[in-house]
């Protein structure tokens, strides 16, 4: 069985997207992992699926109390994540400009 | 016999006592990491001295000064009459994942250097809140993506205790390995695919993966978030059983923590084995492996030693009286890599979109041209090799045009992997089992450099563990023996879900009926070598 592989050019646009940067040696060793990763994968395709089975999000279906109600609760100290920042301004996080923002 | 050989349970007890200060206890501790443990984790990747790779090296810090107030507070409390908790002046490590309010929670990756949380997770709260005193946050590797701790970004990473040109195992390699060499006596671990396992087998230790919901994830840095389980490292069942009875319970903001009660696991233990329906099953005596052109799946024998140990195990237990039922199918195990390949990668990219350096942690420190350029290049400069890996492979098996094929289906063939899991335990069914014996891992720890760079066989590794991390059911690796080259075996019980008493009850069984057994004087290498200084 002939199995697919991941295009340079489909990797090269995942990285963009991921938003990261690879030097050459970094990109050819991720695509190769990648390729080798999706023959393992490719397995799947073959597993002869029972008719009857859903498709699960967790193995045991969750047993908690739900979702809290989303009512705004303020952090006590927001001093403390603002201190953990790389660049704050004015109270809060500072960035560089947006590409094409005013 | 030293004060960093005793159990957390009868330190705790010793404590609680008077008969033993909190304060003696941790500087026992501190002058055992001080002997064996060496340089902890940094970035600055210096060239080691050949002393220095002997050495265990299961920290990225020391949290002396938290330990020693800790040690103060239950000092005065059993001074003053007043409980000081079940788990008084018990020294424990916490695996880097976990945030810990003011001390710095790295996941063991650059883009984490610097953080300082403002808040502390829950499990660590509870231990804190039960006398324990946090010795330390222990290496692991990077975001625990990995099975040896190599890929964490803060060198040295962990040796095994047992042989340190061996991996301890990971991730939670430096919890595992902290608790083998006699550091600590208990620490707090994560398992996604089996992360406290396969190190608890590398190392000769205890440890449990909970029912998932079972222990909070609050505070927990997520890798894959339908998958991640804390859980307790430690030296005996009986400890494991103390550790999860404190961490275990609901937790208002964790909303997938369980509201089912949590037994009394201690008291479990005492209740034996007579009658207890163990399986053995013929899908965990191989690895399934990939070829790299075909994608078929070529069948591995896993290491001979560890299948006659579970055999060994099978024995012991019978005699007991146990019954051993034999040929329990559990066929769609063997997809459990896959699948694990595709489900947990599309929610560690999902769960690592979050660090672009403008809210914490690491920053470039390149001029950029704009917001994009700068996240970026943090994230560039910010992740290693492995969580990059994690990210694009989970972008790609997630994106569109792929998704049917791979994520869609891997959810069937999850929920698949837990029907054979409820089928075998079905209390109606042909074979009604109350825990399931498997090996840990299919080889004993393997020697540093060997395996790592390689993440098809690296995941490999992990294929004994994972199905209960899809089937979302408690496990404990507990010690079986030894190999040829003194390595530690380990041994795995599977339970239904939140029965971590009937788990922990056949590693209790198993672990008091062999407690004569020569190989469990055996002591760790790194140990060995202390007493001939």
């Amino acid at each position: 069985m002939s199995i697919s592989k991941i295009s340079p050019e489909l990797f090269h646009k995942l990285v963009g997207l991921a938003a990261l940067e690879l030097t050459y040696a970094e990109g050819a060793y991720l695509l190769t992992e990648m390729n080798h990763q999706l023959s393992s994968v490719n397995a799947l395709l073959q597993v002869p699926l029972e008719e009857d089975i859903q498709p699960t999000l967790h193995g045991i279906e969750c047993q908690g109390a739900g979702p809290r109600a989303d009512v705004w609760q303020p952090f006590p100290t927001p001093s403390e994540i603002l201190a953990g920042a790389p660049e704050v301004e004015d109270g809060m996080f500072a960035v560089p400009d947006v590409k094409g923002a005013k | 016999m030293s004060l960093n050989q005793f159990s957390a349970l009868h330190v705790a007890s010793r404590v609680r006592a008077g008969e033993l200060s909190a304060r003696e206890v941790l500087e026992s501790s501190l002058s055992q990491i001080h002997a064996v443990d060496g340089l902890p984790g940094s970035l600055d990747q210096k060239p080691l001295e050949p002393a220095e790779e002997q050495k265990v090296h299961a920290f990225i810090r020391l949290t002396e000064d938290l330990a020693r107030q800790q040690a103060e507070e239950v000092d005065r409390k059993v001074a003053d009459g007043e409980d000081p908790g079940i788990l008084a002046g018990v020294p424990v490590s916490i695996k880097d994942i976990f945030t810990l309010q003011g001390i710095e929670t790295t996941a063991a990756s650059r883009i984490l250097y610097n953080f300082k949380p403002p808040y502390t997770a829950t499990p660590v709260k509870k231990l804190i809140e039960a006398g324990a005193l946090i010795l330390g946050k222990a290496n692991l590797d990077e975001f625990t993506f990995g099975s040896s701790s190599e890929s964490s970004a803060f060198k040295p990473a962990p040796n095994n205790p047992w042989n340190p040109s061996r991996v301890p195992g990971g991730s939670s390699g430096g919890s595992a390995a902290s608790v083998a060499a006699e550091e600590v006596a208990l620490s707090l671990g994560t398992d996604t695919g089996g992360s406290i396992r396969q190190p608890a087998a590398f190392c000769g230790v205890v440890g449990l993966k909970p029912t998932y919901g079972r222990v909070s994830r609050y505070g927990l840095m997520a890798f894959s978030s339908s998958l991640d389980c804390p859980g307790p490292i430690a030296r005996n069942v009986s400890d494991a059983a103390l550790m999860l009875q404190i961490i275990a319970g609901n937790d208002p903001k964790d909303s997938t923590s369980s509201v089912v009660p949590a037994a009394n696991y201690l008291e479990a233990l005492k209740e034996g084995i007579k009658g207890l329906r163990i399986g053995l099953s013929p899908d965990y005596t191989h690895l399934f492996y990939p070829d790299f052109e075909t994608g078929e799946l070529a069948m591995e024998a896993i290491q001979k030693e560890i299948s006659d140990a579970v055999l060994y195990a099978a024995s012991v237990m019978a005699d007991l009286g146990a019954e051993i039922v034999e040929n329990v199918p559990l066929p769609n195990a063997k997809y459990s890599i896959p699948t694990y390949f595709v489900v947990s990668r599309v929610e560690a990219a999902s769960n690592l979109h979050r660090f672009d350096g403008v809210k914490y942690g690491y920053r470039t420190p390149l001029e950029v041209e704009d917001l994009q350029d700068l996240i970026r290049r943090t994230r560039a400069e910010g992740f290693g090799s492995e969580a990059k890996l994690r990210i694009l492979m989970g972008m790609y098996l997630s994106s569109e045009g792929f998704a049917a094929n791979y994520y869609q289906r891997a959810l069937k063939v999850r929920a698949m992997i837990r029907r054979d899991f409820e089928r075998a335990f079905d209390p109606h069914g042909e074979h009604h089992l109350d825990v399931i014996l498997t090996p840990t891992t299919a080889t004993t720890a393997f020697k540093r450099n060997d395996v790592f760079g390689n993440t098809v066989r690296m995941q490999y590794s992990d294929q004994m563990t994972v199905s209960a991390n899809h089937a979302g059911l408690p496990a404990v690796s507990v010690p079986g023996g030894l190999d040829a080259d003194h390595l530690p075996i380990g041994i795995q019980f599977i339970g239904p879900d939140f029965r971590e008493d009937m788990i922990l009850r056949a590693g209790y069984a198993y672990e008091q009926a062999t407690l004569d057994e020569a190989w469990r004087a055996v002591r760790p290498a790194v140990l060995r070598q202390e007493v001939a200084k």
